[in-house]
């Protein structure tokens, strides 16, 4: 027998390995809840199936008496904008703040503590003089995403930059190329897939910030709509909610990781 | 050419970084068209001196002059530089790394051409790529490319620089012996073709007494066996090659690798 260290599974044991935890994990709940269901069939902490999906249909099917909206598409738009506006802004200021801290020694020595400093300051706690400064609107919750998301961004962009061999950036030197010229076609291309992987790795802060903030003060979102019907213990709703953002998030980074491959093929390759 | 006035000129340069000393003294000159060849141990100095060439290096103590001006404290497109390794830019194919080197030498902001002054510049490095045997290969990204080729790529891009110095740190050192008897041919080429002086930094003494026009050998003229840091190199050995013969080929020898280890 071999060493647990050399033992590697096949491909389709792997697959079963993959799958098996999903399996047993369902097969778990299912059995639970029928349990409890059977001595109360108005139990509200394990729904079945058949009261989940109703529930979701409710939700995602027909319009809301109240606003007419079909509630589970507006949480999901309204909390996708945010969330996307937020990235948006935290990638692009990361980038550009990363890149003029990681490359300009000048700018370094002053950006650099500061940017430690600032990445330090728990976002969360920021976010009452968000809502005092930008009111209880849309922009203090993309403000917050951006402040959260950026210093880690930001921080790994510098750490990126510096990681560029500095025989390149004296090669480009000698064959005439200024400052400008150096960041744009040296630098730029390549620390944008590490960007993507940056903005991939703090999409899970993104997520917590987004709902922190919705559950907070929202009208609508999905971090709103989980808190809002916690208040009669819908597990019906929270459990697909919760289903449907880790879904999305899955989407997200899988769309994410090809549009770098797509992007950047020396990169995927292993070009260095 | 015409002229015997040096084009570099060396005047009692020191470099130490805090009580080490890494040269001492140097006092050398060049004249354009030369191609010298730098050998010495490891921790000698050569590449220093290159690096003070390049721009990135300065002397603590003495000057270096071009053309009788002091040499700039800074890479410019006068100096070419090809390195052992990451000389060529990975996210560029083959034929964007050399027209990168035409679009750095426009004035501008972003680094990029447009419309025909691209189309020409794509010309010139197509041509310069297929002097250097790379033209099958226009295509390909870096890590496609085999160690000869992206050196063969690192000088095309130098070269299109018109750079009338090129300097080449230990370029050939991680190749494969028949292929660095190419590459040799090819450098002979380009130098006699482009009318370059060229300074080479090399652990391989073969290379140095059969390339080029002048061998420098980088040692310590003084040991300190109790502070080894405590006196610099300087050139011991300055060769016209052709003219040297075994016996001072086999001392060089000896006086470079005392050590077996330090065979490479």
């Amino acid at each position: 027998m071999k060493k647990l260290i050399n033992q590697t599974p096949s491909r389709t044991l792997t697959l079963f390995l993959g799958l098996l935890p999903f399996v047993l994990l369902l097969v778990l709940y299912v059995v639970s809840s029928d349990a409890r269901l059977e001595l109360n069939p108005n139990d509200k902490l394990l729904p079945g199936f058949g009261q989940i999906g109703d529930a979701l249909s409710r939700y995602a099917l027909e319009p809301s008496k109240r606003t007419g909206d079909y509630m589970f598409w507006q949480d999901t738009a309204s909390s996708l904008s945010r969330l996307g506006k937020g990235i948006a802004i935290a990638a692009v200021l990361g980038l550009l703040i990363g890149m003029v801290a990681g490359a300009l020694p000048l700018f370094s020595a002053w950006m650099s503590p500061l940017l430690t400093v600032i990445s330090l300051i728990p976002p969360l706690a920021v976010l009452p003089i968000l809502f005092i400064v930008f009111g209880l609107g849309e922009l203090s919750k993309v403000a917050l995403i951006a402040i959260g998301i950026t210093p880690f961004i930001a921080r790994d962009i510098v750490g990126r930059t510096r990681e560029i061999p500095a025989e390149q950036l004296v090669k480009a030197q000698t064959l005439g190329a200024n400052t400008s010229q150096i960041m744009i076609r040296v630098i730029l291309p390549q620390v944008l897939p590490k960007l993507i992987d940056a903005v991939r790795l703090s999409l899970g802060a993104g997520w917590l910030f987004l709902i922190s903030s919705e559950a907070i003060a929202a009208t609508d979102g999905l971090g709103y709509r989980i808190f809002l019907v916690r208040r009669y213990m819908a597990m019906d709703v929270i459990l697909p909610y919760v289903a449907w953002i880790t879904l999305l998030a899955f989407l997200i980074d899988l769309g994410l990781k090809e549009l770098n491959r797509r992007l950047f093929p020396w990169h995927a390759q292993g070009g260095k | 050419m015409t002229d015997t006035k040096p084009m570099i000129e060396v005047k009692n340069v020191w470099k130490q970084y805090g009580d080490a000393v890494i040269l001492e003294g140097m006092n050398v000159s060049v004249k354009e068209g030369e191609f010298v060849t730098l050998v010495g141990t490891s921790g000698c100095g050569k590449s220093t001196f290159l690096n003070m060439l390049l721009g990135t290096v300065s002397p603590s103590r003495g000057e270096i002059l071009l053309d009788g001006e002091p040499i700039a404290d800074e890479p410019g497109p006068d100096r070419g530089i090809v390195f052992q390794q990451y000389s060529v830019f990975p996210h560029m194919t083959v034929l964007e790394n050399v027209i990168a080197t035409k679009a750095f030498q426009k004035p501008g902001a972003t680094g990029y051409l447009f419309g025909g002054a691209r189309r020409a510049a794509k010309a010139e490095a197509t041509e310069m790529l297929e002097q250097v045997g790379l033209g099958h290969a226009l295509k390909r990204y870096p890590h496609e490319l085999s160690g000869g080729m992206k050196q063969r790529l690192a000088i095309a891009q130098a070269l299109l620089g018109r750079p009338r110095i090129l300097l080449l740190d230990e370029p050939f050192g991680a190749l494969d012996p028949g292929i660095r008897a190419d590459m040799h041919e090819l450098v002979l080429k380009l130098w006699r073709e482009y009318k370059l002086t060229v300074f080479m930094v090399t652990h391989d003494l073969k290379e140095g007494f059969y390339l080029g026009t002048r061998l420098w050998v980088f040692d310590k003229l003084r040991h300190d066996p109790h502070a080894p840091n405590r006196f610099g190199a300087n050139i011991t050995y300055d060769l016209p090659v052709g003219q040297a013969d075994k016996q001072i080929y086999k001392e060089i020898n000896e006086s470079l690798r005392p050590v077996p280890e330090l065979v490479v």
